[in-house]
């Protein structure tokens, strides 16, 4: 499936991303948040809709949505207010859910984005406060709503805060809406006001896909893909709805608005007919919360708050000469960007640090299911190691065996290398001794390259490294034998 | 002055069964509240900044803190069903998934 499915058409894409704040506490009571507590045991009067209950603001969550609006760059508004928006579903015991409406707390934002082929910016139309709803389990042949028999509810998710982020319709194609998933998720994760789990639904997307002929300023009929559990899987299933919609207008038919469902495992979007009229959520300002107010010293304090986001980080490891991959995993990996900020800053070398952390230490910590925070390893430890491979204390392969050593806990590099007996040779008379009595034993090879044929270089080369047991530095041993070669000519 | 009004939308809307001497009556009344809105609306406001709450106050926040739940025991025993940890209400309509029919 190709993103664009033909080249006379172009996808018009708006993506609303949910994302779960982890406060401490839920967003209008004191019940704890927490991921797969048994079932409804992190429940009070308040996120149960109990008659009389009065819901009461969390103030940590107010600050991360603020902080998530102020990533974006968005106007963080000096007024604002709840409302209620009504609907009924067994897992909402209210009948409404706290949302916001016309006055929402984050307005015009943006966000930068790059796929292999394009880097654009998408506008971010919206970010507001709202709760989360209960989850429902449906019991029946085979769990499908319509077949079930009846359900089962479990409120532990019920009042959790949610932010929820609108995108303009701005994104025009599957894989710059993948892009724009993993950026958003990224910024949130580095502002630390969400673990932003896809698979565990603490962030979760859902798409607005329309097409329209290339050149047409008109949008076309959209439609909503829900059930979005993975950015593969966003991808797949804007894909997917692309190719669609395409397909039916071209075969002369007209693409229906309304909400369809992503099946991950069949891999297609299938229409989730709703029984009801047109929604109608009878918006109302909430009576039980007063207004929110946002002043210049709160806005000042929050912006002043926010760390270096992931585009600034990207920037400033490329400028580093990292490459694309590399400054990649540094931003992705927040611990391992740490651990190569405070090295280099202490005096590494950027691209050879970059590369040990993302080569033999991630290898490590994926190996044995750690993070890098878990392991042993320092900013101290990476600039030894730097050290000892520019002054030719270590070979390069050496020096994977010591950082292989220091990750286990062994200590600092040079006592690992001693221990493991792993110093290059920096004694250049022990190097030449070695060298001479090689070319000793292969007067043949020393005659061909006396004759100009330096082929035998890299077995001399060889023969010396194992003489040495591999402890001698091969770049020197190389020059010896080459100006041994010559000198002798 | 008569304000239009769909009462039977309404009255879908919030899950009431009303018989149609109730749609009547209830739409009378709400007709009722709707002018008196509408005679409010005629007012002048100018320079009057609107009001979304009686109180006074904004930023009416608490603290991160975790207060604690109730015992799920007493709160499955208040409800009309359960099974298990969970509460158990009845199959739920208006809403299927379709076939694929792209």
């Amino acid at each position: 499936m190709t993103d664009e499915a033909r080249v006379d058409w172009e996808a018009v894409i708006g993506i609303e991303t949910h994302v779960e704040l982890q406060t401490a506490s839920k967003m209008f009571c004191g019940c704890p948040v927490s991921f797969g507590a048994p079932p409804n045991t992190t429940v009070c009067p308040v996120c149960l809709g109990l008659p009389g209950a009065l819901p009461v603001p969390n103030e940590a969550a107010i600050e991360g949505i603020l902080r998530i609006g102020a990533a974006f760059g968005c106007e963080l508004v000096s007024y604002s207010e709840f409302h209620r928006k009504n609907y009924f579903y067994p897992d909402l015991p209210k009948n409404y859910q706290i949302s916001q409406y016309d006055l929402p707390l984050c307005v015009n934002g943006s966000v930068e984005i790059e796929t292999d082929e394009s880097s654009s910016t998408i506008g971010i139309t919206r970010v507001h406060m709202e709760e989360d709803t209960g989850k429902s389990l449906h019991v029946g042949e085979g769990g499908r709503i319509a077949d079930a028999d009846h359900s089962l509810l479990d409120f532990n998710r019920s009042g959790v805060p949610l932010v929820e982020i609108v995108s303009e319709p701005d994104i025009r194609s599957a894989a710059e809406a993948r892009a724009y998933g993993s950026e958003i998720q990224r910024i949130v994760r580095s502002l630390g006001v969400s673990d932003a789990r896809l698979e565990e639904g603490s962030m979760r997307f859902d798409a607005n896909i329309s097409v329209r002929r290339r050149g047409d300023e008109e949008f076309g009929t959209r439609t909503e893909v829900k059930n979005v559990n993975s950015l593969r899987s966003l991808q797949g299933a804007i894909a997917f709805e692309i190719e669609r919609q395409v397909r039916v207008l071209e075969g002369g038919g007209s693409v229906v608005q309304e909400t369809r469902h992503w099946n991950e495992a069949t891999g297609v979007t299938a229409s989730m007919r709703s029984k009801e009229e047109s929604e109608d959520y009878r918006y109302f300002q909430e009576p039980d919360l007063v207004p929110l107010e946002v002043d210049d010293a709160w806005r000042e304090r929050i912006v002043a708050s926010l760390p270096e986001l992931p585009s600034a980080r990207r920037s400033r490891y490329r400028a580093l000469g990292l490459d694309m991959i590399n400054a990649g995993l540094l931003v992705d990996d927040a611990a391992l960007g740490s651990l190569f900020d405070d090295a280099v800053a202490a005096g590494a070398d950027p691209a050879a640090t970059a590369n040990r952390l993302t080569g033999e230490v991630v290898a490590y910590t994926r190996r044995e299911g750690v993070g890098v925070s878990e392991t042993a390893l320092t900013a101290d430890h990476l600039v030894e190691l730097g050290t000892m491979v520019t002054e030719g204390d270590l070979s390069a392969t050496a020096a994977k065996d010591v950082l292989a050593g220091v990750l286990a806990g062994e200590g600092m590099p040079r006592a690992v290398a001693e221990q493991r007996d792993l110093l290059q040779i920096s004694d250049l008379g022990v190097i030449e001794a070695a060298v001479e009595s090689v070319l000793a034993e292969h007067a043949e090879a020393v005659e061909r390259m006396q004759g100009g044929d330096m082929k035998p270089v890299g077995f001399l080369v060889g023969q010396v490294m194992r003489a040495t047991g591999g402890k001698a530095d091969p770049k020197a041993v190389s020059e010896l034998i080459r100006s041994r070669a010559s000198s002798e000519t | 002055m008569p304000v239009d009004i769909d009462i039977a939308k309404v009255a879908k809307l919030a899950r009431l069964e009303l018989s149609a001497e109730e749609l009547e009556r209830y739409g009378a009344q709400l007709g009722d509240i709707l002018e008196h809105a509408e005679r409010v609306q005629a007012l002048p406001t100018e320079g009057v900044p609107p009001t979304s709450h009686p109180l006074p106050m904004t930023n009416a926040f608490r603290s991160d803190e975790v207060t604690g739940s109730l015992d799920r025991d007493d709160v499955l025993a208040a409800a009309p069903d359960a099974d298990g940890p969970y509460f158990r209400v009845p199959k739920i309509l208006g809403e299927e998934v379709e076939g694929d029919n792209g």
